[in-house]
């Protein structure tokens, strides 16, 4: 199972597995992962699920679509350019090992 | 016996849990919970679950991990009966459950009403998960449904009955659809829209009888003398909050249990969020009971951190989603009492958002494919803001600059 490594605020790290074609939100809320909030469960209504994806990942995953896109416009911490809805993130075997930071609040 | 009782397993219960938790609370928490699942995601019941495409696995609010790293207990098919207030007991069908702080999440439950035939095999509500298995398990043999009740869950139920090729007709007491939460503008772009998707709208009727045969529904007869075969009937007209736990307590009156904006009852050592609590909402100014997944959370991390010891009233701008056909409908704020409404966007495309203003502020946003109106109001409509009419109906001028 592909493993998705989750850097909090904090500075702890959690490293989980989700089956693949599972997203990335699915892999903090089913592994007690602190700080992703994913309020509307993934349905791109609420926003609160904003990640930062490292570098290394940012091209290998698709690009931002348009609702998402209008969503990350308001999230509450910083917009960046690797700021993604972890909800929009789905795992697969090459994207194992993919590192995201989470902000300091999700709104 | 110490520690935190919750009874209720839904978005409250859990935001209870989490935010004692992370306030501080170092007791035991149990939730009490009368369904046999962990608190789950429950739009999803009416649209993607019932269509067969969102997995049940996805559904878990929070993993069982996340139950295990912050020593939260649920107690499954437990049903909650008296309150014992002297020695601070919750009897339920699971057995007697001490406490030194109760949280009361118990939601609503479906209205119904005293109709002939209401208690028709067929003629079914829908609130929980195990509601959404036997209404899906009744579809292999149904053709057409009749939706009575045109709100929020009468219209998904009747979008994604559409999409299974039903032949669907929703019966609307008032003149329009969700006449309780939106404006006329967005109520007729929605009936536009399932016209065209099929559905049969009936406003301003109620029903006289459901008619049956060996016990099982076969149509719905109206005021007006109309008949509408249905071998399936989704009663869709509202919900009722469930006192009867707070009630002999006295803190709860035909509104709900009532609370201030730390989700705290008259009793100290009694708390309640969700939707089935009743109390002054901070953004609107006035008591509400809120039905949304939105309050639940945010009313529930107030409680939580309140059962901490720790003040954290509840300050958020109401907010809600549906999602139906392929229209992202969202709301935020609050549309009563507005004395103008002001389309931003192009109906016609599809693509708008209907702002609610009172003077020259905006009180609340509906909004039709334009999920960046919605999250920007969540930020905006609590805040101090001055705008015009003109100024929001302008697509040139940037909203995002109010905030």
């Amino acid at each position: 199972m592909p493993r998705i490594i989750f850097r909090g605020a904090d500075g702890e790290t959690h490293e989980v597995t989700v089956d693949a074609g599972r997203s990335v939100m699915l892999g903090a809320t089913m592994n007690g992962v602190p700080g992703i909030d994913a309020d509307c469960g993934g349905t791109l209504s609420c926003a609160t699920c904003h990640v930062y994806v490292d570098k290394a990942w940012a091209d290998l995953i698709p690009p931002v679509e348009e609702v998402e896109n209008d969503l990350l416009e308001n999230v509450a911490c910083e917009r960046a350019p690797n700021s993604r809805l972890s909800c929009q993130i789905f795992v697969t075997d090459t994207l194992d090992g993919i590192t995201v930071d989470i902000p300091e609040r999700q709104f | 016996m110490e520690g935190l009782a919750i009874v209720g397993g839904s978005y409250a219960a859990l935001n209870i849990a989490a935010s004692a938790r992370q306030h501080g609370y170092s007791e035991s928490i149990t939730i009490l919970t009368d369904e046999n699942e962990l608190p789950y995601h429950r739009p999803p019941l009416s649209k993607g679950f019932l269509l067969g495409a969102t997995d049940r696995e996805t559904l878990p609010l929070r993993g069982e991990a996340f139950y295990r790293d912050n020593a939260i207990e649920v107690v499954f098919g437990a049903r909650a009966g008296t309150i014992d207030r002297a020695a601070l007991r919750v009897e339920t069908t699971k057995g007697s459950f001490g406490f030194s702080k109760l949280a009361i999440a118990t939601g609503t439950r479906a209205r119904l009403v005293p109709i002939p035939g209401v208690e028709l095999d067929g003629v079914v509500t829908l609130r929980s998960l195990a509601d959404a298995d036997a209404i899906r398990a009744r579809l292999p043999s149904v053709r057409s449904v009749v939706i009575v009740g045109g709100g929020f869950i009468g219209l998904e139920m009747a979008a994604s009955m559409a999409k299974y090729g039903f032949d669907v007709t929703v019966l609307e007491g008032l003149d329009r659809v969700l006449a309780r939460v939106t404006g006329p503008t967005m109520s007729q772009f929605i009936q536009r829209e399932f016209l065209e998707h099929g559905v049969k709208l009936v406003c301003d009727t109620t029903v006289d009888a459901f008619e049956g045969a060996n016990g099982t529904v076969q149509g719905v007869c109206t005021r007006n003398g109309d008949r509408h075969a249905a071998d399936l009937v989704v009663l869709a007209i509202g919900a009722q909050p469930n006192i009867e736990l707070a009630e002999p307590l006295g803190l709860a009156d035909p509104q709900g249990v009532i609370v201030d904006l730390c989700g705290r009852t008259s009793n100290p050592a009694v708390f309640a969020a969700g939707d089935c609590a009743y109390g002054m909402n901070a953004f609107a100014g006035s008591a509400l009971r809120l039905e949304s997944v939105q309050n639940a959370t945010d009313q529930g991390k107030a409680a939580g951190a309140a059962i901490a010891g720790i003040e954290v009233p509840n300050g958020a701008v109401p907010w809600f989603w549906s999602d139906q056909f392929d229209l992202k409908l969202q709301m935020v704020g609050l549309c009563e009492g507005a004395d103008r409404q002001v389309v931003r966007g192009s109906v016609d495309s599809r693509k708008f958002s209907v702002f609610y203003m009172k003077n020259d502020h905006i009180v609340a946003i509906d909004s039709v494919n334009c999920a960046g109106d919605n999250i920007l109001g969540r930020k905006l409509l609590g805040k101090p803001h001055s705008v015009t009419a003109e100024q929001v109906a302008d697509p040139g001028f940037n909203l995002r600059s109010l905030v």
